[in-house]
Order: C-alpha cells, then sequence, then structure tokens
C-alpha cells in the first residue's frame, strides 16, 4: 500500500488495525465495566428501597468515573512484609487474564479481534490464569485474611473450572465447534435460536458455575467481608486495589457474555425480522440484542446477590463436586446419545 | 544434621479476630487457632470499650447515673433505662403509677423490636444477605422517629424516671404508634420470606452453635440465647415488673439450640413485643399523673448539704460535703433484673444512705453470652464464628461496660 508515497507492507497495516481494534475493545470493555458498577449499584439500591448513587452527575451518572479518579490518586500502601515482586505481580496477572479474554469474545458475527477455533478454550485458559493472580495476591500480602481468602479461593476456582467446562461440553457437542462465532451460528439453525433450552442442565450448571468462577453471591467465599474482611485483596489499596475490582467486573462481563454466545443466542434474531431489515439496521438490533443478554444476565448476578445469604466453603465444594459435575456430566453423557442418535436417523 | 522431617514444624494458625473487624459486632476481639479452617480453640477478649459505668455511677446521684445506662446497650437504651429505674425504686420503695407503667412496657417492647431489628439485620449480613438489613433499619426508623417525638432523642433516649417517667405521651404518638403495630407483621413478613425457609441460610445455621438446655444454663445464658434451647425462662413471665402481668404474651421457645432455633426465637419475640405494643395502648388507663409523687428530684443531693448560692463557688460547694449527713435514701442493698432484649440485665446496688449508690454492679447478658462463644464455637469452621457471634446478640458496650 503506498500512503504519501510511501510504501508500507500490508503486515503492519495489519498489526496497525489490530492494534486499533484491541484499543476500541478495551476502551468500550472498561467502559462497560465502570458502568456495571453504577449499573450494580442502582439495581441494589432500588431492591434495597434506597436510590443508590446520586450526587455525582445527573442522577449518579458520573459516579464511576469518579470512583476510577479517586481510587487512582490513592496512597498505594505496601505492607512492610509484603513479597514485592509477587505482590505487584497479582493484580496485573488478575487483570489482564480477564482483559485478555474479551479478544476471543465476538459482539456480533466478524466483530472480533482473534477469531481463533479454540474460543471456549481460550477463554477457560484465561480465567484459570486468574485465579493465579489471586493466589498470589492472598500469598504476597502476608496477612492471614489473605492468606485465607487465596487458599479459598485456589480451591473453589479448581472445582467449578471443573464443572463449568463441563456445563459447556453439551454447547461444544450441539454446535460441533469451539469457535465462539460458530456457536451462535449453530444456534440460529435451531428452531429455539438458543441452546438454553435444549441445554437447560447445562446452562443451569454453567450459571452455579459462573456465579462461584466470578466469586460473587452466594459464593463470594474467598473475599468474604464479614468473615475475612476483604479476602485475598485485604491488604491492597488504591489502584492495585481498583485493579482487582475491574478484573472481577470484566470476568462477570465475560461470563454474561459467555452466557449469552452458548446458551442465549448471541446476537441472532428470528429470520422473519432481519430478512425484511436493512443491513445495518439488522446489525445494530443485533448487538443490541447481545447486550441485552449480556446485561440480563449482569442483572441477574445483581438480584442474586440482593437476594442471598453466603454459602460455607465446605458446602460450597458438597455443590461443586457432588451436585454440579455429576449433573454436567450426565447432561454430556445424554446430549452426546441423542446427537448419535439424530446422525443414525439421518 | 537432622532429617528433614524434623526439622519441618507444623502448627495451627492463629488468628486474631478483631477488636476492628466487620463482623464482631463492635470492638470484640476473638483470638482463634485455626486446623485449616476449624477452630480448635477460640479465646474471647473483651474490655476494648470499657469506660467504668459503674464506677462514674457512684459518683453520680441515682437521678443522674440514668443517662449512663443508656450508654450499656446502646441499641435499647430504653430497656436498660427501665431496668435501673426498677431497680432505683425497689431500693426506694416507691411504685411508679399505673399511667406510667404502662408507658414503660410500651417503649420498653419498642426498645426490644429496634434492638432485636438491628440483630436480625447485621445477623443476616454477617452471613451474607444484604438486604434484610437494609430492610430492617427502614422499620428502625419508624421506632427512632417515635421515641424522638416522646423525648426528643433517638438513641440515648433518658425517658424513664425513678417513679415514674418524663413526660406523660401524647394521643398523636399513640396514634402513630398503633399505625405501626398494624403495619409491622406485614414488614415482619416480608423478613420471614427472605430469610427464615431461605435453603442457605437453614445451611448455614441449622445445627451451628448448638448448646443444650441444661449446658446454656449451667453457662448463664438468659434472654433468647437461653430459650432458643428450649428454657421457658423469661423475668417478664416468671417476675413480672412494669405493667408485664396485665398483659397477654406467648414465650416463644426453641428446641435444638442451635443458631436456627434462637433466629426462630427472636423473630417470635418481635411479634410477641408488637403484641405487648398494641394491648399497653389499648389498656392504657387515662390521665396524668406520670411520675409518682415521692421520686427523687432530678436535682437531687449527692450526700449532705449541697446548696450553691450566688456568694459560694462551686468548688466550695464541692469542699462543704463533709458538713452533716442526711440521710437521703434508704440504706441497703438491692438487685432487680429485668428482660432487656439480650438477655437478663440485672442491676445490683448497694445503698449507703448517701444520695449516690454506693457500688452499682450490672449484670450483663452480653458479658456472659461472650463467654460461651468458645464453648459455641469450637469444632466449626471460621465461617460459622461469624454465625455464632451473630445469634448471641452480643453488644460490646454492654459487655465491656
Amino acid at each position: 500500500m503506498n500512503i504519501l508515497g510511501i510504501t508500507i507492507a500490508p503486515y503492519i497495516i495489519n498489526i496497525v488495525i489490530i492494534l486499533l481494534k484491541i484499543a476500541v475493545v478495551i476502551a468500550i470493555g472498561l467502559l462497560h465495566v465502570a458502568y456495571a458498577t453504577y449499573f450494580e449499584r442502582k439495581v441494589i439500591g432500588h431492591m434495597q428501597v434506597r436510590l443508590g448513587p446520586r450526587e455525582v452527575g445527573p442522577h449518579g451518572l458520573l459516579q464511576p468515573i469518579a470512583d476510577g479518579i479517586k481510587l487512582f490518586f490513592k496512597e498505594d500502601i505496601i505492607p512492610a512484609n509484603a513479597d514485592k515482586p509477587l505482590f505487584y505481580l497479582a493484580p496485573v496477572i488478575f487483570m489482564v487474564s480477564a482483559l485478555t479474554s474479551l479478544s476471543v469474545i465476538p459482539f456480533f458475527d466478524g466483530f472480533v479481534i482473534a477469531d481463533i477455533n479454540i474460543g471456549l478454550l481460550f477463554i477457560f485458559a484465561m480465567s484459570s490464569l486468574g485465579a493465579y493472580g489471586i493466589v498470589m495476591a492472598g500469598w504476597a500480602s502476608n496477612s492471614k485474611y489473605s492468606f485465607l481468602g487465596g487458599l479459598r479461593s485456589a480451591s473453589q476456582v479448581i472445582s467449578y473450572e471443573i464443572a463449568m467446562g463441563l456445563s459447556l461440553v453439551g454447547v461444544m457437542i450441539m454446535a460441533g465447534s469451539l469457535n465462539l462465532t460458530d456457536i451462535v451460528r449453530a444456534q440460529q439453525a435451531y428452531p429455539t435460536g438458543m441452546f438454553a433450552i435444549p441445554q437447560f442442565v447445562g446452562f443451569f450448571v454453567f450459571i452455579l458455575a459462573a456465579f462461584a468462577e466470578t466469586n460473587r453471591l452466594p459464593f463470594d467465599l474467598p473475599e468474604a467481608e464479614s468473615e475475612l474482611v476483604a479476602g485475598y485483596f485485604t491488604e491492597y489499596s488504591g489502584f492495585r486495589f481498583a485493579l482487582f475490582f475491574l478484573g472481577e467486573y470484566t470476568a462477570m462481563l465475560i461470563m454474561s457474555s459467555i452466557a449469552s454466545i452458548c446458551f442465549l443466542g448471541g446476537w441472532g434474531l428470528p429470520t422473519f425480522i432481519t430478512a425484511n431489515l436493512p443491513v445495518f439496521l439488522w446489525k445494530a438490533l443485533g448487538l443490541g440484542m447481545f447486550l441485552v443478554k449480556v446485561y440480563a444476565f449482569m442483572f441477574l448476578y445483581y438480584w442474586v446477590r440482593a437476594t442471598l445469604p453466603r454459602y460455607r466453603y465446605d458446602q460450597l465444594m458438597a455443590i461443586g463436586w457432588k451436585l454440579l459435575i455429576p449433573l454436567a456430566l450426565a447432561n454430556i453423557v445424554i446430549t452426546g446419545l441423542i446427537k448419535i442418535w439424530i446422525k443414525g436417523m439421518l | 544434621m537432622c532429617p528433614l522431617e524434623n526439622t519441618f514444624e507444623t502448627r495451627e494458625l492463629t488468628l486474631s479476630m478483631g477488636p476492628q473487624h466487620p463482623a464482631t459486632h463492635g470492638v470484640l476481639r476473638l483470638v482463634l487457632d485455626l486446623e485449616g479452617e476449624t477452630v480448635i480453640k477460640c479465646t474471647p477478649y473483651v474490655g476494648y470499650l470499657h469506660r467504668g459505668v459503674e464506677k462514674l455511677a457512684e459518683n453520680r446521684t441515682y437521678t443522674s447515673a440514668l443517662p449512663l445506662t443508656d450508654r450499656l446497650d446502646y441499641i435499647s437504651s430504653m430497656n436498660n433505662n427501665v431496668g435501673y429505674v426498677n431497680a432505683v425504686e425497689k431500693l426506694f420503695g416507691i411504685e411508679a403509677p399505673e399511667r406510667a407503667k404502662f408507658i414503660r412496657t410500651m417503649v420498653a417492647e419498642m426498645g426490644r423490636i429496634s434492638s432485636h431489628i438491628v440483630w436480625l439485620g447485621t445477623h443476616v449480613l454477617d452471613i451474607g444477605a444484604t438486604t434484610p438489613f437494609l430492610y430492617a433499619f427502614r422499620e428502625r426508623e419508624v421506632i427512632m422517629d417515635l421515641f424522638e417525638m416522646l423525648c426528643g432523642a433517638r438513641l440515648t433516649v433518658s425517658y424513664p424516671r425513678v417513679g415514674g417517667v418524663r413526660n406523660d405521651v401524647s394521643q398523636e404518638f399513640l396514634d402513630k404508634l398503633y399505625a405501626f403495630v398494624l403495619d409491622f407483621p406485614s414488614k415482619m413478613d416480608d423478613y420471614e420470606t427472605l430469610v427464615t425457609e431461605n435453603r442457605i441460610w437453614k445451611k448455614r445455621t441449622v445445627g451451628i452453635g448448638v448448646i443444650s438446655a441444661e449446658e446454656a444454663v449451667n453457662w448463664g445464658l438468659t434472654g433468647g440465647t437461653l430459650r432458643g434451647s428450649g428454657v421457658n425462662y423469661d423475668v417478664r413471665k416468671h417476675a413480672p415488673y412494669d405493667a408485664y402481668d396485665k398483659v397477654e404474651f406467648d414465650v416463644p421457645l426453641g428446641k435444638n439450640g442451635d443458631c436456627y432455633d434462637r433466629y426462630l426465637v427472636r423473630m417470635g419475640e418481635m411479634r410477641q413485643a408488637n403484641r405487648i405494643i398494641k394491648q399497653c395502648i389499648e389498656k392504657i388507663p387515662g390521665g396524668p399523673p406520670v411520675l409518682s409523687d415521692n421520686a427523687p428530684e432530678l436535682d437531687m443531693s449527692a450526700e449532705g448539704f449541697r446548696k450553691l448560692t450566688p456568694e459560694m463557688s462551686l468548688e466550695h460547694a464541692y469542699l462543704s460535703f463533709s458538713g452533716g449527713y442526711e440521710t437521703l435514701a434508704p440504706e441497703g442493698e438491692v438487685f432487680s433484673s429485668t428482660e432487656a432484649p439480650k438477655g437478663e440485665l440485672g442491676f445490683y446496688i448497694v445503698s449507703d444512705g448517701s444520695g449516690r449508690p454506693y457500688r452499682m454492679r450490672v449484670r450483663a447478658p452480653s458479658f456472659v453470652h461472650a463467654s460461651a462463644i468458645p464453648r459455641l464455637c469450637v469444632g466449626h469452621f471460621v465461617a460459622d464464628v461469624i454465625a455464632v457471634i451473630g445469634t448471641i446478640d452480643i453488644v460490646l458496650g454492654e459487655c465491656d461496660r
């Protein structure tokens, strides 16, 4: 390509475009994360007969920005006995692993940074990596509360990662692919338009596992505030704390996106609607559909948080190993058998 | 050189929970020895909120020591006041007017509801449910507003007086209270919907912190904590004071003595308290007085002659105490206990005939209950310690005094 008389190799242009895409996705993603906190405070506020943030901006709309600025300028306190390199590294690992998952999430057909064939597997890998951040934070803080929080988190993530992976195997069998775009396309071929109905067992297991994976109520044991003060990030302050906070909400958004993509049909719309629409409107509607599903799932997170108490550590483990994993395994077997049976029919 | 396994030493994790911790209800400090997450030893440390209320009372007259009792269990100051004035009345041999007795019963039960509501909110919040906490404070706010209407103060009321109450209740107050009383059971249903049959709540409380009836009595537990184990002991029934013998109410009892039964007992108590308030409003005898004629004056002298004339400085007045004695209160000692929301609240007062208690001792239920925490916690998980602290309903202001 030739711009202003300078010849630029195509691969450089590709890199620039990808970098731009990454910048756009991260910027929009983080904006969503910031407003997910606002959304949460408003939703829970109204559920709890109060109003939520009201002071900063109209209806408190600028509250997330004010919070961000506040956290950015806060003093960064590092405990004297902390393991400093690990203490620095932990929030970065947590945040990076959460953000990296964003790269394979398709927001619409083709709106994805890296359309890789193992998208689902990649997200599992990244969310497991995030657990390292938590464990390291718990260890490096050299505080007993953080340590207990880190340990709880390690066991929780290991147990629920399995349940979550298994819950999605049914979807993989039905779609025949690990590529997230293909999974959505496969759902459009179904009369219901979503896998949540044939895969209701998988969806149930997935919801519970997603709550545990993102450390949210009723499974927020690693950061159970009434027991462990703040769990693994008790000793963190300022922007390092903000990184954990953002990481958690990014992880929630990613879990909601996976729920939307793998179970709720993603951007899929019934064909009788899309057939008569101009392309740009159809795309906008599809993107809107995706976001509505994501935020509906986020709303579920908040709703549950406002309603339920917290499980105990051993009860959480019992649910993971004795209920979710057997259910998910049974779901895989049944889905596989039905698939083979249908193939035999054809 | 010794082999590796001998140099490798394992020991329990010692965790100091509190005095600054979100779930220790103030400044309780528990030192927990943990094996994994299981508590194998638990030592409570109290005294971080010690203000010497008992000693301070020795330097005040019987009437001016009343505000100190507000600061014992600051969640239910009305009940402490009632307990204290009952003890002093017993010492002075004063009988409060009938109307005052009904008013006291009524406000004490309002105090019980407001205290139990805070207990419910914090107990449930400790176990992770945030919403009942805010719902509970909505109802507590109504009671606080009514207290404000009654006596001007919301938290530290000092409304009852030795020999009656400070001022009569207005019809407007009674109307508003009656409206609250009629509305409250539906609010109770709201909490019960969110909590009582919740599977997670039951998993967290059933079978946690079990104590048998016999052991509960031996530990000196009282109030809802004791009745959760099925012991039918309520001072209001067994030694009625004020107007409790003129109202009908039941004493809710538990069976298993675990956190869940104690929860049910306190929820039942709130409904009963509501019932008592309703009866008080309906049965309250009309007209003044609300203060007995022979009640001690608010500015009763401490001992001897204590007259401040313009030419005498305050310092001089203090120095003049060593003058002649005058018997201002009957000599002797009394113990009087009332049923406070936390348990049996007793006041033991020794009088030497002066206007000040020679010794005042408070039998604080929270202190006794705090001593039972290790008995209830050992063998459970860290998360259950939180449930146990919530279920015995302690207030450190009363525990440390």
